[in-house]
C-alpha cells in the first residue's frame, strides 16, 4: 500500500494522537506567539473605557454552562477585570440553571483580585431567574421587581449598587457571556425594544452568527471564543489562559488544515490512478 | 367546547399582545402577562422535575434497559437538592457557628460541611465532567474533517478554501500571513453577513406565519390536534 492509500485509511486513534499532542506540547513548550487584536474586541473594549467610573452599572450576563467554560470563562474574567479596573459597577445575573454557580466563580474569582472593592456597593450577584427573555423584558420594566432579592437571598432593597436603579435607563450596558443564542434575544429587548448598549462573547463556533448583528450597531461589540479573550487579555494588559492557550489553539488549527490538505491530495491521487487503471482494464477487455 | 375555549383565548391573547404594541392604553395587560409568563415559567421547571423523577423512578422499578444508572441520576438529584437548601440556608453555619465571610457571602470550610457545598460540589465535579466531554468534540472534528473535508465540487471547494481562511485568521499565526486577515475579515464580513441576513429574515417571515396561523387556529398542533 502506497503512501496515500494508507493516509486515506488512516486510523482514526493516530489523528487522536497527533491532536492530543498539538494541544498538550505548546502548552508545555510555549511558543508565546504575539495576539494581535481585531476591530470586534477592540470596539467591545473602546465602549466599555467609555462608561464613566462609579456611574451607572453594567449587567453581565454568564449565560453559559461547564461545557463551554474554557471559551466563555476567560472572556467573562477579562470583561469583569476591566470593570472592576476602571471602577464601573457590576451586576451578575444568569439566565441558565447551570450558569449560576459560574457566574458566583467567576464574580468571587475577580473581587478577590480587587480588594478594594465591595459587595452590594461595587458588585452584586443576583443569581439564576427562569424564563430568559421575561427577566429581559422585566428588567425593562421594574428591575427590583423582577429581582427582589440578591443571589443569596439579600433584599435588592437594601443593596446601594441597586438603589435608584428602576430599568434599563439606569444601566450602561449589557454584555452577554453565551454559548448560545441568548443573545439575539438581549437585542430583542434590552437594545431594540429599551435602546440599552449590548455586547456579547460567544463560541467561536457561534462567532460568524452575530457579525451581522454587529455590522448593524446592534452589538457595540463582540469576542469571538478563545482568541476573542485572548485580544480582550491583551488589551487590558492582564494575561490569561485564553493568552495561554492561544499557541495551543494555533497549533491544532494548522495541524487540522495540514490534515484537510493531506486528505484532499490523498484523495485526488489515488481517485487518478483508480480512473486511469479502471480505463487500462477495461482496454484489456475490449482487446481480449 | 373543549376545543373552542383555548382557540379563543389563544386568539383573544395574540389580538391584545399584537395591538398593546401600537396602543398604549392597552399596557396594563402587557404587564400582566409578563407576571403570568414568569409564573408559568417556574411551574414549568418544578414540571420538569416531577417529570424528570417519575421517568427514572419507572425505569427502576421496571428494571428496564440501564436502570443502574437512573438510580445514580435521582441520587445525584436528590444530593444536590440538598446540598443547594442546606447551602442556601445556612444550615450549617447555623448549627456549627464556623464560617469565613467570604467576599460575597459566608462560606462554610470545615470537614463534613464540605461535603454539602453546593457551589464546591458544582465547581469540582460538574464543571470538568462538561468540560471534559465538550474537549472530546475537538478529536473528532479533526478526524471528521480529514475524512470529509474533500474538494469533490465547486461548492465544496469554495467551502474548503474559506474555512482554510477563517482558521488561520482567528489564530495568532494567521494574522503573519500576507493577506489572511483581510480574507478572513471580508469572509466574515460580507458573504457571511449576506447568508446570515437571508436566513434571519426567512426565519422571521416563518415566525410571522405560524404565530397568525396559531392566533386564527389553523396551526392546532399546540392543543394536541393533529388534523
Amino acid at each position: 500500500m502506497n503512501f496515500w492509500r494508507f493516509l486515506l485509511k488512516m486510523d482514526r486513534r493516530i489523528i487522536f494522537v497527533l491532536v492530543g499532542l498539538a494541544v498538550a506540547t505548546p502548552l508545555v513548550v510555549p511558543l508565546n506567539l504575539p495576539v494581535r487584536v481585531t476591530e470586534p474586541v477592540r470596539r467591545l473594549y473602546r465602549a466599555i473605557n467609555e462608561i464613566p467610573s462609579n456611574s451607572k452599572p453594567v449587567i453581565i450576563s454568564v449565560d453559559y454552562d461547564p461545557s463551554t467554560v474554557p471559551e466563555l470563562r476567560p472572556m467573562t474574567l477579562a470583561v469583569l477585570r476591566h470593570c472592576f479596573r476602571r471602577k464601573i459597577p457590576v451586576i451578575v445575573i444568569t439566565m441558565l440553571p447551570a450558569g449560576a454557580g459560574l457566574a458566583r466563580d467567576a464574580m468571587e474569582t475577580v473581587a478577590s483580585e480587587f480588594p478594594g472593592s465591595s459587595y452590594g456597593k461595587d458588585f452584586v450577584y443576583m443569581g439564576y431567574k427562569p424564563g430568559a427573555s421575561l427577566v429581559m423584558v422585566g428588567i425593562g420594566q421594574d428591575f427590583q421587581g423582577t429581582y427582589p432579592a440578591d443571589g443569596f437571598g439579600k433584599p435588592s432593597a437594601e443593596l446601594d449598587i441597586l438603589k435608584g436603579l428602576h430599568n434599563y435607563d439606569d444601566i450602561a450596558m449589557v454584555l452577554d457571556f453565551t454559548g448560545s443564542s441568548i443573545y439575539e434575544s438581549w437585542i430583542m429587548f434590552a437594545y431594540q425594544k429599551y435602546g440599552c448598549k449590548v455586547g456579547a462573547g460567544v463560541t467561536a463556533v457561534m462567532a460568524s452568527d452575530a457579525y451581522p448583528y454587529l455590522n448593524t450597531g446592534q452589538l457595540v461589540g463582540l469576542l469571538g471564543g478563545l482568541s476573542g479573550a485572548a485580544e480582550y487579555e491583551q488589551l487590558i494588559n492582564w494575561p490569561g489562559n485564553a493568552t495561554i492557550g492561544m499557541d495551543a489553539q494555533s497549533v491544532v488549527h494548522i495541524l487540522i488544515i495540514v490534515l484537510i490538505l493531506l486528505g484532499n491530495i490523498a484523495y485526488f491521487v489515488t481517485r487518478k490512478k483508480h480512473g486511469a487503471a479502471q480505463v487500462a482494464g477495461q482496454g484489456q477487455k475490449g482487446s481480449s | 367546547m373543549r376545543r373552542q375555549v383555548p382557540l379563543v383565548i389563544c386568539f383573544v391573547a395574540g389580538v391584545l399582545m399584537l395591538a398593546q404594541s401600537f396602543v398604549p392604553p392597552l399596557n396594563w395587560f402587557y404587564t400582566n402577562a409578563l407576571a403570568w409568563a414568569r409564573i408559568i415559567s417556574c411551574i414549568a421547571v418544578f414540571i420538569g422535575l416531577i417529570s424528570l423523577v417519575r421517568l427514572h423512578a419507572t425505569k427502576v422499578r421496571r428494571r428496564a434497559a440501564d436502570w443502574k444508572f437512573s438510580i445514580i441520576t435521582l441520587l445525584a438529584l436528590l444530593y444536590m437538592m440538598l446540598a443547594g437548601l442546606l447551602t442556601r440556608y445556612g444550615v450549617f453555619v447555623k448549627l456549627h457557628g464556623q464560617c469565613v465571610p467570604g467576599s460575597m457571602g459566608d462560606k462554610i470550610v470545615t470537614g463534613f460541611q464540605n461535603a454539602f457545598n453546593f457551589q464546591d460540589i458544582f465547581l469540582n465535579i460538574q464543571i470538568p465532567v462538561q468540560a471534559t466531554m465538550f474537549s472530546l468534540l475537538a478529536f473528532y472534528i479533526a478526524s471528521a474533517a480529514f475524512r470529509a473535508f474533500r474538494a469533490r465540487t465547486f461548492e465544496a471547494t469554495l467551502l474548503l478554501v474559506a474555512a482554510t481562511i477563517v482558521m488561520l485568521g482567528r489564530v495568532p499565526v494567521g494574522h503573519y500571513i500576507w493577506g489572511v486577515p483581510q480574507a478572513t475579515a471580508w469572509i466574515l464580513d460580507v458573504p457571511n453577513t449576506a447568508a446570515k441576513r437571508g436566513i434571519m429574515i426567512g426565519i422571521g417571515l416563518g415566525m410571522t406565519s405560524t404565530a397568525l396561523k396559531i392566533m386564527l387556529g389553523i396551526e392546532r398542533t399546540y392543543l394536541g390536534i393533529k388534523d
